[in-house]
């Protein structure tokens, strides 16, 4: 024993883990008084726990159970604000309406969205998608001819893979032309599995062709055309 | 911009920082006052957070702005000016079987001067460095270790009379 004095001092600090309601409060604090600029928090989904993230502008990201999440967290405070906090309070509205998208008794999403993460030419691709209504699919070319770019079909697949908001603006309504499923961020098999949630897709049992049957309803929803 | 040179998302850092501000809090100014000091020290820390650099000493950063808002409370309680009689009903600080009684002890950190109860607190309940104290603290490094000195000593006056 060195000094008892110091070992006193060393050993004897209270408190040595902040205790959870005191993290709570400051939590309740930091969104009463909107301190954060990107607030998020795991919500369930099928597939399992999605990160969620939304911005006050509206929701930002949307990542599947695989992503790490630090490297997500890490790109939004590089590219909107490193002002980012834990807060499921903020993201109660879109875990609602997931869960009604995924029960079946949801075909639209009325979140807010923020597109700050997504390049102009992701923009334009993204907002055609956007528009393929529920039980709808279009072809990546289709996609791209709509979105002013008729030879970037390959370009927009890029675009429709980087979709940081998978899901609300839905990326797995494009489909191959030859009636294949195509990619998906989130896997094929997530892809197929909301095709036939929204009724686009037959399930399983038959050859799994794509069913096109919606494109009718797709092309009359947009005055557009 | 390369992901070295990036701040952290906030988050990260409290989870990181919240157990040793926690301490030093506790250790500076009670449990009780040490709630509102907290509070006040990452509210602080969240607004200012996007203009840290982010190569910076993060840990000593947010000690520094806890050392302020344990100024801050001493001010207020020395408004106040309302002893409390028994820091151990308050504190619920239990007697241990030290040869000396905890709360004796960290009755004494409380009263010592701001400087040196911070140079205390910092060094052997944060384990800071005496350049990171004199930073906190916003003295020089041999001011720093003259704080600290006097503080244990004084400290040593109450537990080893």
């Amino acid at each position: 024993m060195t000094d008892r004095l110091e070992d006193a001092l060393r050993r004897g600090a209270r408190g040595e883990h902040v205790a959870a309601g005191t993290t709570q409060r400051l939590g309740a604090r930091i969104a009463a008084e909107s301190l954060a600029d990107v607030t998020y928090a795991p919500v369930d989904s099928p597939f399992g726990s999605l990160l969620a993230a939304t911005t006050k502008q509206g929701l930002v990201r949307l990542a599947f159970p695989e992503e790490k999440v630090d490297p997500v967290l890490e790109r939004l405070a590089r590219h909107i604000s490193p002002r980012i906090v834990e807060s499921p309070a903020q993201l109660e509205s879109v875990q609602r309406e997931l869960e009604e998208y995924f029960s079946g008794a949801r075909r639209s999403f009325n979140v807010a969205l923020d597109w700050s993460l997504i390049g102009p030419f992701g923009r334009n691709i993204l907002r055609v998608t956007s528009e393929i209504p529920y039980g709808g699919v279009l072809s990546y070319g289709e996609v791209a001819a709509d979105a002013g770019s008729p030879r970037g079909s390959r370009a927009a697949g890029n675009a429709l893979g980087s979709n940081p908001i998978p899901i609300v603006i839905p990326c797995h309504r494009v489909v191959r032309t030859g009636g294949a499923i195509g990619g998906y961020g989130g896997g094929p098999d997530r892809k197929r599995w909301l095709l036939e949630l929204e009724g686009a897709v037959r399930a399983r049992a038959g050859a799994g062709a794509p069913a096109r049957a919606g494109r009718d309803r797709t092309r009359t929803a947009r005055p557009s055309r | 911009m390369s992901v070295s040179s990036a701040l952290p998302p906030f988050q990260r850092f409290l989870d990181e920082h919240r157990d040793v501000v926690w301490r030093f809090l506790v250790s500076s100014v009670g449990p009780v006052e040490a709630e509102d000091c907290f509070q006040e020290t990452f509210i602080a820390a969240l607004r200012a957070y996007p203009r840290l650099r982010a190569d910076s000493n993060v840990r000593a950063w947010v000690l520094t702005i806890a050392h302020r808002k344990t100024l801050d409370a001493h001010r207020a309680r020395a408004r106040r000016a309302t002893p409390v009689e028994d820091p151990a009903a308050v504190d619920g600080r239990a007697a241990t079987s030290e040869p000396w009684r905890d709360e004796t002890l960290w009755s004494a950190v409380e009263e010592l001067p701001a400087r040196q109860r911070s140079a205390v607190v910092l060094r052997y309940v944060a384990d800071l460095p005496h350049r990171d104290i004199a930073a906190a603290i916003g003295c020089s490094e041999e001011a720093a270790r003259r704080s600290l000195h006097e503080g244990l000593s004084k400290l040593r006056k109450v537990v080893e009379p």
